[in-house]
């Protein structure tokens, strides 16, 4: 177990590591002169040359991608074009913001997920299993930003319990948590009916029902948590779904998020708060994949990988 | 002779009981699945209107009418108009094929590098493995559409655009199903056999490799069609992808979003329709998943 966690955590390293190479990228991949494209059009020819000494654009490549990795490691990166603030400031009051709401939504879908899926194996081919399917169907082909616009339209406008935008007050958290939890329920539900299916049909289940022991019981003791294992999996997983799908429910609602960060970021072509804020949420996706990871084999003991 | 006659007949018919679990049965399995009929026949419904559509409807999909504008739905404009006083139903059809000529080429693109960085990963093994594995870890390493917003988002917002963006963020999908598949192949002895007989790598990869892990790709594919115009509506809702005044169905609600509130209709059937198409791919991977592994439909 101590060497799996080891390796794991080697293995973290060279994946962010990489990581940094890729983001570093992003500024080079644009068509053109990077300088020229933040400068905007029709800048003055001194304007550029500053932003290129700043960024150091004059420098070779390796030599920018060290500066740029050992500023990281000293935790900065860089300032803002537009306003010179540093990244890591304007990333600061964000972060939280959209770690909050990834995390509600993760807690709503697994809730709602789970629910669904256990009622839905339970009850395999009656009419409630065919409505669930149906249902979760639906919650996997519906972009988020389309139920987002219709919760906002029916449930903030035409009859006004919450708010159309904002995060802080539950009338505002409410309507985001759900648009960007149901797809994430859905795939969780899924997940959940066939794991439970598979379960139900094992031996032990059987014989645990030829005991006597109450069907009740049954379900949610013996089955329930063996079907859970690839089911923590799947909400683990999701959670990078969740943290990229937050950069559209944060634009649907105005939240002050960091995925509102990178879009106005890309939209005013400030390519290191773009870079800063996409590498802080891989960095939170690779470290939580790998707990993830390691408490899938803490739960699972029986399963050797390698 | 008599005896050579009968032994070529049970070899024959062997072959038929091993082609059993392979890609004929597989397409046999898919014909009795109705998920994947119901699906199938709705993919097809939707290419039939992405080609002939546009040549059915009476409005122009881009012609401006502020005379006419966010009326709403009527027998001369099924879906309303938008705020420009554009048919929102015309420019609807006209968005099918954008919509999935984007999930098409991403997919395709996205399916040949992962394919072949799968196919190799798995067939080689060791530290070429290792590199390209390590390689997918790190574009997985980017939460859900994150990578393909800050691609699409720097190189800017342009439908070749949205396709790279969207085809790269579905390597490693392909890279991982195939490599596994692949190493599940390799163990078999005919593999060996073939080797044995002084066959090529290339020949091995392309002739016995490649056309024994198909159903597993087909279905791979089937799924990130969904995914891709997902993201791909996704992409162009934030102005990243299609640019307006393309009738993109998710350029179409980034344009209207403003209008929703007083006028549903707006943003409602372009979303209906994005729904529909993802719906229509789901189901048809479902089925295809389905066909593919026996064991689960039994369930």
């Amino acid at each position: 177990m101590f060497q799996f966690i080891v390796r794991r955590l080697l293995q973290m390293i060279v994946v962010l590591f990489g990581v940094t190479i890729l983001v570093f990228s992003l500024m080079h991949i644009t068509p053109g002169d990077p300088a020229r494209i933040i400068a905007g059009e029709g800048a003055p020819e001194h304007t550029i040359e500053n932003i290129r000494e700043k960024l150091g654009l004059n420098e070779p490549y390796h030599v920018q991608y060290f500066t740029f990795l050992s500023n990281i490691l000293k935790g900065d990166l860089g300032n803002s074009i537009r306003n010179n603030i540093p990244v890591i400031e304007e990333i600061q009051t964000r972060f939280w913001t959209t770690v909050e709401l990834a995390t509600y939504s993760v807690m709503l879908a697994v809730f709602l997920g789970l629910l669904a899926g256990v009622i839905a194996a339970v009850r395999q081919y009656s009419w409630i299993d065919s409505g669930l399917m149906v249902l979760i169907l639906f919650g996997l082909s519906m972009p988020n930003f389309w139920l987002g616009l219709m919760l906002i339209k029916y449930f903030a406008i035409e009859i006004p319990i919450f708010d159309p935008s904002g995060w802080g007050t539950w009338q505002q958290n409410v309507l985001p948590v759900v648009t960007l939890g149901t797809g994430g329920a859905a795939i969780i539900a899924r997940m959940t009916r066939s794991s439970m299916l598979d379960v139900i049909n094992q031996d032990y289940i059987r014989t645990a029902r030829a005991k006597g022991v109450k069907e009740r019981i049954v379900i949610y003791k013996h089955a329930l948590k063996n079907a859970l294992i690839p089911v923590v999996t799947v909400a683990g997983l999701e959670f990078g779904g969740f943290l990229g799908g937050a950069v559209l429910t944060e634009t649907v609602f105005a939240v002050n998020g960091m995925g509102r960060l990178v879009i106005n970021a890309i939209g005013s072509r400030d390519f290191p708060v773009v870079q800063g804020a996409v590498l802080v949420l891989a960095t939170l996706f690779v470290i939580v994949n790998t707990l993830v990871d390691i408490s899938y084999r803490y739960l699972n003991k029986r399963i050797d990988l390698e | 002779m008599m005896s050579q006659n009968s032994d070529a007949i049970t070899a024959k018919t062997k072959a038929a009981a091993v082609s059993d679990v392979g890609f004929r049965a597989f397409i046999r399995r898919l014909r009795k699945n109705k998920t994947a009929f119901i699906g199938g026949c709705a993919i097809i419904f939707f290419i039939l209107v992405a080609i002939f559509g546009p040549f059915l409807t009476v409005h122009d999909p881009y012609h401006v009418d502020y005379t006419n504008k966010l009326l709403t739905p009527s027998s001369e404009h099924w879906f309303g108009t938008d705020h420009a006083g554009r048919d929102i139903f015309t420019r609807i059809i006209h968005g099918t094929s954008i919509t999935l000529f984007i999930g098409f080429f991403s997919v395709i693109i996205g399916m040949v590098i992962g394919v072949l960085l799968g196919i190799i990963s798995g067939f080689y093994g060791g530290i070429i493995d290792t590199i390209i594995m390590r390689f997918m870890d790190i574009l997985l390493a980017f939460p859900g559409i994150l990578l393909a917003i800050a691609i699409a988002g720097v190189l800017g917002g342009s439908l070749g655009n949205v396709i790279i963006a969207v085809a790269i963020f579905s390597i490693p999908s392909f890279a991982r199903v195939v490599r596994g598949s692949t190493l599940a192949l390799k163990k078999l002895e005919y593999i060996d056999a073939i080797k044995t007989l002084g066959a090529g790598d290339a020949r091995i990869i392309f002739k016995h490799i490649l056309p024994n892990i198909l159903s597993p790709i087909i279905v791979q594919a089937t799924i990130r069609m969904a995914y891709a115009i997902l993201t791909a509506s996704g992409l162009s809702f934030l102005g990243i992808g299609a640019q307006p005044p393309t009738p993109e169905w998710g350029a179409m609600l980034n344009d209207g979003r403003q209008f929703i509130f007083d006028y549903p209709h707006v943003a409602l059937f372009p979303g209906l329709a994005i729904v529909a198409v993802v719906l229509a791919f789901n189901l048809f991977g479902d089925g295809l998943r389905d066909a593919l592994d026996p064991k689960l439909k039994q369930r």
